[in-house]
């Protein structure tokens, strides 16, 4: 027997789980794109992914999708993190491991602030 | 937490097409590969694309994969989970764009894009046999909203706003019919879902109650409180399996929640609901003798009024809504009536769910505002005819609907355009005819699917469907006379005027609406004794032309040795012989045997 408390702390907790089936709008979604061939997944970007995929679900960052690629050409500088605002611009992040990845979810996709230390370009 | 969502759609067509099994092997190879903590899976209903089942839905991309087969698991396992390569062979091509080509979002499919899903909004989106998924998704919030809140009238008065009407057929509007039970009395009223559906070609209630069952429980809950029903009845198909046993979960679940029963959220309201299994009697859909089955008396209608609003189940006051018109509800409150009134026409609001089915590409379950033209569901939505055939009709509201020729693929669908033109909007099922149908023959398979049917009551419908199929019959052999057309159509008026319930009173509609708009073809059944459509099998004879090489096949193949002929000459059949089974074309290599 649940209270309408305990019915909205369920809510609240399964929020976190959902967040990554959202795709109801891409046309304002920020895309977070991980390279992960070969090389990258050797660098650690797994490990990278993982980390970015439970920050933006436990910040419940909506219209954020974090998303894998097979295809991001940038061998020396892997684990090699995109970042596609809605009007189709990117940063590219050189060289993230998980720490990094967890500011770059605060700074860049909560506050909206480029991290200038982290970038491999900005175009 | 999971990095990965996989979503397997569970509902019936992608079930008949093992994707439990898909299901499974996922699983186990998950465990294999100790990924079970990575990646959720997840059994949802119905995606809508049952032409593409089994489909397949892979997050936080959301890939789309449909035509999964079982062997195809470990390349999506090692390649897509693994690695994050997408598997682009398996993406879906959506074929209802002037091109092909894969895409990689399901939103992205002009099926899905040009839809709005309110009663199917967590179809293919929740798991149906989990609470938590369906609260996540605001779930049970407008049953708390109700309860603490809104008042009873207050509730009625927003569904009334709303404008919605009854999905199952007739369109009564919905907040009029909670009003008269509300202000009915009684010491006990009954609140019912209408799940009894049996259109040949309808599967929109079906897929609601696989794909979010809670919906309808929070609905009809939301109804209890409003009139003031103690006790609730889902009366639902037993040839629905996999929708009775998510049904009985959820209410399961609900009850452990706390969310049905005695003294719901501590709110001091009490309401309970129980399933109640049809034996597949299409009468049972009506509503007075759905409320006869339910007290378990013979299913047999009544003559109204006394409407179910004041004198219904067990005599007391009942409501009693179709599946559909309650899984608008918990949106309309939450959303609000003038949410829900935007949506659709002047005098049909909100959304309608249609089951696209017969000669189309995209065959599933689409949902579309109302006032949405035939034409965007048949073209752009349905992805048109396959193998480049021509539109012909589309039979909406099945064997109590009309069909709609070409000429009226413009009308917006709601409830007063379509009885305009002499259709209607049924429940939902919408089946797409091409050139090679033949009217009178659909008109004849309808026709014989309500005399079966009848449940033999009332006269009218007991013996003058019978009738009319036998004048039908005698059409399609060519033994009719153009008397027999007027004959018809002066009985099937009759039948409309006299009959007991609405399966009877409808039941000449698919008769009528063929005679309408494709009474030439009747005459050229009559008159010139041919089938246009060379469906018709007394009307129509196989030929063998001059591309006959005398090869000898199709005389062996021939079950009835109709076919003699001398090798290397052109074979004849003997017409008095053949029973036109259609063995010898299929077994001829140059195609020299046509239908006449």
């Amino acid at each position: 027997m649940k209270t309408i408390a305990d019915i909205m702390a369920i809510r609240e907790r399964m929020q976190s789980e959902i967040i990554i089936r959202d795709n109801t709008d891409s046309s304002t979604e920020t895309r977070v794109v991980v390279g992960m061939a070969t090389c990258g997944i050797n660098a650690g970007a797994r490990e990278v992914f993982n980390t970015l995929i439970e920050e933006v679900s436990t910040r419940l960052l909506k219209n954020t999708k974090v998303i894998r690629s097979g295809s991001i050409d940038a061998s020396g500088f892997e684990p090699v993190v995109e970042i596609y605002a809605p009007n189709g611009e990117k940063v590219t992040y050189a060289k993230v491991d998980v720490e990094k990845a967890k500011k770059i979810v605060e700074e860049h996709l909560v506050n909206g602030k480029v991290i200038d230390e982290y970038l491999i370009s900005k175009k | 937490m999971f990095k990965n969502h996989v979503l397997v759609c569970g509902g019936t067509g992608c079930h008949s097409n093992r994707s439990s099994e898909i299901y499974k092997e996922f699983q186990n190879q998950l465990i294999e590969k100790g990924l079970e903590k990575d990646v959720q899976m997840v059994l949802t209903g119905c995606f809508g694309l049952c032409a593409a089942g089994p489909v397949i839905i892979v997050y936080p991309e959301g890939a789309f994969y449909s035509k999964v087969k079982i062997e195809d698991v470990t390349e999506i396992i090692d390649e897509h989970i693994i690695k994050g390569r997408i598997v682009e062979r398996l993406l879906h091509e959506d074929e209802s764009g002037k091109e092909t080509e894969p895409v990689q979002a399901l939103s992205d499919t002009n099926f899905y894009k040009r839809q709005t899903r309110v009663a199917l909004r967590n179809c293919g989106v929740i798991n149906p046999e989990d609470i938590d998924e369906y609260i996540a998704y605001d779930g049970y919030q407008a049953l708390i909203k109700c309860l603490t809140e809104l008042k009873p009238q207050e509730i009625i008065d927003i569904v009334k706003q709303s404008g919605i009407r009854g999905r199952g057929g007739a369109g009564f509007p919905t907040g009029m019919k909670w009003q008269f039970t509300h202000d009915a009395v009684g010491d006990e009223k009954y609140v019912c879902c209408n799940a009894d559906e049996g259109d040949p070609g309808a599967f929109m209630d079906r897929s609601v109650l696989e794909g979010d069952p809670h919906a309808v429980l929070e609905a009809m809950t939301i109804a209890a409180y409003a009139i003031g029903g103690t006790q609730g009845y889902i009366y639902v198909r037993a040839e629905y399996p996999i929708a009775v046993q998510r049904l009985q979960i959820a209410i399961n679940q609900a009850r452990e929640y706390g969310l049905l029963g005695k003294n719901i959220l501590n709110t001091g309201f009490s309401f309970d609901i129980d399933i109640r299994l049809g034996a597949g009697a299409f009468v049972c859909g009506e509503e007075t003798a759905l409320i006869m089955s339910i007290e378990g008396n013979r299913g047999e209608p009544n003559p109204k009024p006394p409407f179910p609003a004041n004198k219904g189940l067990f005599g007391k006051p009942t409501l009693l809504n179709n599946v559909e018109t309650y899984a608008n509800i918990p949106q309309i409150i939450l959303k609000g009536a003038e949410w829900f009134s935007a949506m659709g026409t002047e005098k049909s609001k909100g959304t309608k769910v249609f089951a696209l089915g017969g000669k189309i590409v995209n065959t599933g379950l689409v949902e579309v505002p109302m006032g949405t033209t035939l034409r965007e569901v048949v073209e752009e939505i349905g992805g048109g005819i396959p193998n480049g055939k021509k539109f012909k009709a589309a039979q909406m509201g099945g064997p109590s609907g009309g069909c709609i020729p070409e000429e009226h693929l413009d009308v917006p669908i709601d409830f007063d355009s379509l009885t305009k033109i002499g259709a209607m909007m049924g429940s939902g099922g919408l089946i797409v005819m091409d050139e090679d149908t033949c009217m009178v023959d659909i008109a004849k398979f309808f026709l014989e699917f309500t005399v079966d049917e009848s449940c033999g009551k009332c006269t009218p419908c007991r013996i003058c469907t019978k009738r009319l199929l036998e004048m039908l019959t005698k059409i399609t052999e060519g033994t009719a006379t153009l008397e027999d057309i007027d004959k018809m159509e002066k009985l099937c008026y009759y039948i409309k005027d006299n009959a007991l319930c609405g399966l009877g009173q409808t039941a000449p509609n698919p008769v009528l609406s063929t005679i309408r708009y494709f009474r030439d073809e009747y005459i050229a059944h009559v008159v010139d004794k041919k089938c246009p459509a060379h469906v018709c099998k007394k009307l129509s004879s196989y030929v063998i032309t001059d591309k006959c090489i005398g090869c000898s096949l199709c005389s062996r193949k021939c079950p009835v040795n109709a076919i003699s002929g001398v090798i290397k000459q052109k074979f004849v059949i003997d017409q008095a012989k053949c029973i036109k089974c259609g063995a010898c074309v299929d077994s001829c290599k140059f195609k020299a045997i046509v239908k006449e």
